[in-house]
């Protein structure tokens, strides 16, 4: 093989990989504009039982087979929660979240992205998650100043005392 | 519309083909060892990624770290490699992709060859995971953005109760567990790709899975200099406060990630779902037709197992002999597996045309284009050449002289024709040359139709083509159906070489007057075979 020759070849494939290697890491993606932040939504939460728990009458123990006695019966599926976001006094998210299993027994789930150009502004979450016809059982809201590319996350932890921003 | 865009990408392989097999030759055109370049770069991404774990830590800060440290500390050893780990996976995507759009452009996955098609469905879906996982655990921006997607778009499954995706949009939600099980993943994935490469050429009769050494150690020289000059590095490290943006992406890998911010994750998996069906579909839409699979006479089969040596696909093996012959084996056909190229009729030594016998019988013959009805269409088109350096040319089906309409047998495959039949159209003088036209070289559409008939044009595989024949008088011409022009004005120039050439010393058996005869003087003629 002559070295002219040679180095043709060698030249055709670096080019070929040195394209490659471009491709791997550019042109660069914005998933958001610049200068624009995300505030993300999202929490698991289960709502209260469908139905309210009720005790059960002597002769309805005994029917039961020894294994499976109980004093109560509770309903095994859980309502839906209903939240609403708000950002700058304007509705951007209202949903009524089912319960997630089979049996509907699951916790209800949220995973809701929103794009803000960054700056202050003024939020409120909002939940219900009980049997209320009307009303939210839980609130909040904050006047948030989301810098750019900021991740700002509304969670919801009882524990926590409520929603939780981040 | 399948065959319209199949011919479309047939005409820009065969393009791009040619400066490549030019500078290459086709032995070494790396279009021609698409399959074998993508073993080499899984291997080379095997032994990469073994090294690059030597120093890799699985703690949640320690990952990036560890991988910096190996980067910028350990450039010139841990730092190529991981350049090494990063473009061979690259060029590995690279390899399978245009493998497949080449052999869907070649017609080359379907019939019996469904199998390697079906099979490279997971291939894809294995290498793409193996690739993701790797970059979760670099735990870089360009991590934490895979990490978000991949999430949530396994979120969008009905398979985990709680969305993992939350894991990834706070600090204090991911322990170094998960770099564990990343860990884990990263190695299993691959594994198992591994085992579906195997499966995906199970049935391919000597595959390439490794590029001449040429072409691996010019990739390797490549690789080396493209990894000093454009190493592979970090995005800076993961902040789950952060929105990682922008980030460099890896368009091999991650080009429907983006999609995900337009469309709904649905939608996306929507998209891979029609893909994947659409790819395990196609070798049935339509389902191509194959003529009648080869058939054994075992009354001209002596088991010498050639036939199962040169097929392609597999489709026949020795078993025990079972008509009481003194011969150990027999070839059998597995007609599922069977394209009938005909191959196997060039390769059996009972395959040649001086038989005299009233019905021309060989060992392993095509029901549909038998060895008798190969030596009368040869003497009937040999009859109509004309004038000085009459020229006969036997062509592949699939290559450029398959158009022909004068001097022409066609062939499914050049390998068809037995190396006898170039010495009975020369030795009878049914005519001055004879031109052997397949397909281009590095893309023979049987494999290996173009290997074989050069071995046995040069002695180096049975059935040889004999001393005698003189080997002035015979031209090989490889093109692709699209290079018409180029195999016509070699066969011209053949044939005005052949009709300078002093006039043939016969030395058949036979009489010159006899090998002008017309096909029935041959058939009822007497004398030894």
């Amino acid at each position: 093989m002559r070295p002219l020759h040679l180095a043709a070849r060698l030249a055709v494939i670096v080019a070929l990989f040195a394209g490659v290697a471009s491709l791997s890491n550019w042109p660069f993606y914005h998933q958001i504009p610049e200068n624009s932040g995300v505030v993300m939504l999202t929490f698991v939460h289960g709502a209260d039982r469908k139905g309210e728990c009720r005790r059960l009458t002597a002769e309805e123990i005994a029917k039961l087979p020894p294994n499976m006695r109980r004093v109560q019966e509770c309903p095994r599926g859980r309502r839906p929660i209903y939240v609403e976001l708000d950002v700058d006094s304007r509705n951007v998210y209202r949903a009524s979240l089912a319960p997630t299993g089979i049996a509907g027994d699951g916790p209800s789930r949220v995973y809701q992205r929103f794009v803000l150009p960054a700056g202050r502004h003024d939020v409120a979450v909002r939940m219900r998650d009980t049997a209320r016809p009307e009303g939210f059982d839980h609130e909040r809201r904050d006047n948030v100043e989301l810098s750019p590319d900021q991740m700002f996350v509304i969670d919801y932890r009882p524990e926590s005392g409520g929603f939780v921003f981040r | 519309m399948i065959g319209a865009v199949r011919s479309a990408l047939r005409i820009g392989f065969a393009l791009i083909e040619q400066p490549f097999d030019r500078l290459f030759g086709p032995a070494l055109s790396p279009l021609a060892q698409l399959g074998a370049l993508g073993f080499f770069f899984f291997w080379i991404v095997a032994v990469s990624g073994i090294y690059l774990f030597i120093f890799f830590d699985t703690g949640i800060e320690r990952a990036y770290q560890s991988v910096e440290y190996l980067t910028r500390d350990l450039w010139f050893h841990a730092g190529v490699m991981r350049s090494f780990h990063r473009y061979a996976s690259d060029l590995m995507v690279v390899m399978v992709a245009v493998h497949l759009l080449r052999e869907f452009a070649y017609d080359r996955y379907r019939g019996v060859r469904w199998y390697s098609w079906f099979t490279g469905l997971p291939i894809i879906w294995l290498l793409y995971a193996s690739g993701i996982t790797g970059y979760w655990l670099v735990w870089d921006k360009l991590a934490q953005y895979v990490a978000l997607v991949s999430s949530e778009l396994l979120d969008w499954l009905p398979i985990f109760g709680e969305p993992i995706a939350r894991n990834f949009i706070s600090t204090g939600t991911l322990t170094s567990r998960f770099f564990s099980l990343m860990v884990f993943m990263h190695v299993a994935v691959p594994l198992f790709l591994l085992f579906i490469m195997w499966v995906h050429i199970l049935r391919i009769s000597r595959p390439k899975v490794n590029p001449p050494r040429a072409l691996a150690l010019l990739s390797l020289a490549a690789l080396v200099a493209v990894s000093i000059w454009k190493p592979a590095i970090s995005q800076g490290p993961a902040d789950l406060a952060q929105v990682p943006s922008p980030v460099g992406l890896d368009w091999f890998f991650l080009p429907l990630y983006p999609l995900t911010n337009i469309w709904s994750n649905g939608t996306v998996w929507a998209l891979l779902g029609a893909f994947s069906l659409m790819i395990a579909l196609m070798p049935w839409l339509p389902p191509l037709r194959l003529a009648k699979p080869a058939e054994i006479d075992l009354a001209h089969c002596n088991g010498c197992t050639r036939c199962a040596e040169d097929c392609p696909y597999e489709a026949i093996r020795m078993v025990g002999r079972t008509d009481g012959m003194p011969f150990p084996t027999q070839a059998q056909v597995n007609p599922s597996l069977c394209v009938s190229c005909g191959i196997c009729v060039g390769a059996c030594p009972s395959s040649t045309p001086f038989r005299r016998t009233q019905d021309l019988r060989t060992g392993i013959d095509l029901p549909e284009f038998s060895l008798k009805q190969l030596r009368e269409k040869v003497i009937e088109v040999a009859g109509r050449l004309q004038g000085t350096g009459r020229v006969l040319v036997l062509a592949c089906e699939h290559g450029a002289a398959a158009g022909r309409l004068k001097e022409t047998v066609v062939l499914p495959c050049v390998a068809m024709a037995p190396p006898s039949l170039i010495d009975f159209v020369l030795s009878r003088d049914l005519a001055d040359g004879v031109v052997v036209a397949g397909c281009a070289e590095s893309a023979c559409y049987n494999r290996l139709g173009v290997k074989w008939t050069e071995q046995r044009f040069a002695a180096e595989r049975d059935p040889y083509l004999r001393a005698r024949v003189p080997r002035e008088r015979i031209a090989t011409v490889w093109a692709s159906a699209l290079a018409v022009s180029r195999a016509e004005a070699e066969i011209a120039d053949f044939a005005s070489r052949i009709a300078s050439l002093p006039p043939k010393r016969l030395r058949s058996p036979l009489p010159v007057s006899a090998a002008s005869r017309s096909l029935k003087t041959l058939e009822t003629a007497k004398g030894p075979a």
